[in-house]
């Protein structure tokens, strides 16, 4: 069987990158810029494991993989109820009109 | 044929993340990020990680994106609707806001346009190396018990916090009792 190319997992990796970065900085809806985080989060990991497969007596990147998806679910979780508190208190979720401080 | 397969999965990840950015209702992009999660499991498959895939589809797919999509249903408020229009005729649909597009993008190619110029400029002598197709449950368990041992109740401790941590956020009581509502 002949293997993939690993260059395009990274290539594919950088391009999940980029829209993910993309996606934080453009929506202004909380949970989206969360999802843009998540799609971050899932391109790093895409890159570890790319270069995991060439290391196989100790797959130290797929162990960085796991650790990345525990701390990542832990981060949703908090970051959620950390939302749902926002939406309580202004109720809205827009980041953009979240601006106490300024007036 | 495994590099059509490879595409394949490609696409679906990159076109779902793109779908992401595209639409503006944000059940529709949570969705999205549905087929670009499962995307990303697939490729893992390919980079024999059938582990950490089988691990992405179970926390991402069935633990954070439900988490999301609680989330974004519990911070909705349906606007105020006149009583004429009836309850099937109102619309449904959540949406965000946007930035201006202009430099969200600009600086999302222009990282795109640095990395590719990066890649394509480096040569990894590691890749010229044939990867093996093995499963890596074995060594993955060996390794959590013997060289990450201490990571590993670390993160066990981190989803312990975690766990209280949200659930005290997240509780309904008003434990200040001078917030001024707004």
């Amino acid at each position: 069987m002949q293997a993939i190319t690993p260059g395009l997992y990274l290539l594919v990796a950088a391009a999940l990158f980029s829209i993910g970065l993309a996606i934080v900085l453009l929506k202004r809806h909380a949970i989206v810029v969360l999802m843009g985080v998540e799609l971050m989060l899932n391109a790093v990991n895409l890159n570890l494991v790319a270069f995991s497969q060439y290391d196989p007596v100790r797959l130290q990147g797929q162990m960085m993989t796991l650790f990345v998806m525990v701390v990542a679910a832990a981060e949703a979780a908090i970051a959620l109820a950390i939302v749902l508190q926002v939406y309580r208190h202004f109720r809205t979720v827009q980041l953009d009109e979240i601006s106490e401080l300024k007036q | 044929m495994l590099n059509l397969i490879f595409y394949a999965f490609a696409a679906l990840t990159l076109g779902g993340s793109l779908a992401v950015l595209l639409t503006r209702n944000v059940m529709y992009s949570a969705f999205f990020l549905l087929l670009s999660l499962l995307g990303v499991a697939a490729l893992f498959v390919l980079a024999s990680a059938d582990l950490l895939a089988v691990a992405q589809v179970m926390i991402y797919v069935g633990g954070v994106l439900v988490l999301v999509i609680f989330g974004v249903m519990l911070t909705h408020k349906p606007k105020p609707q006149p009583d004429t229009v009836p309850q099937a005729a109102r619309p449904n649909h959540i949406l965000t806001q946007h930035r201006a597009w202009l430099w969200p993008l600009l600086v999302a190619a222009g990282l795109f346009t640095a990395f590719y110029s990066l890649l394509s400029r480096t040569h990894f002598s590691l890749f010229e190396k044939r990867a093996p197709f093995q499963t890596s449950v074995d060594t993955i368990g060996k390794q959590l018990m013997t060289e990450y041992i201490i990571p590993f109740e670390i993160a066990g401790i981190l989803l312990l916090a975690a766990l209280v941590g949200a659930a005290y956020l997240s509780s309904q009581n008003d434990r200040t009792n001078d917030r001024q509502p707004r």
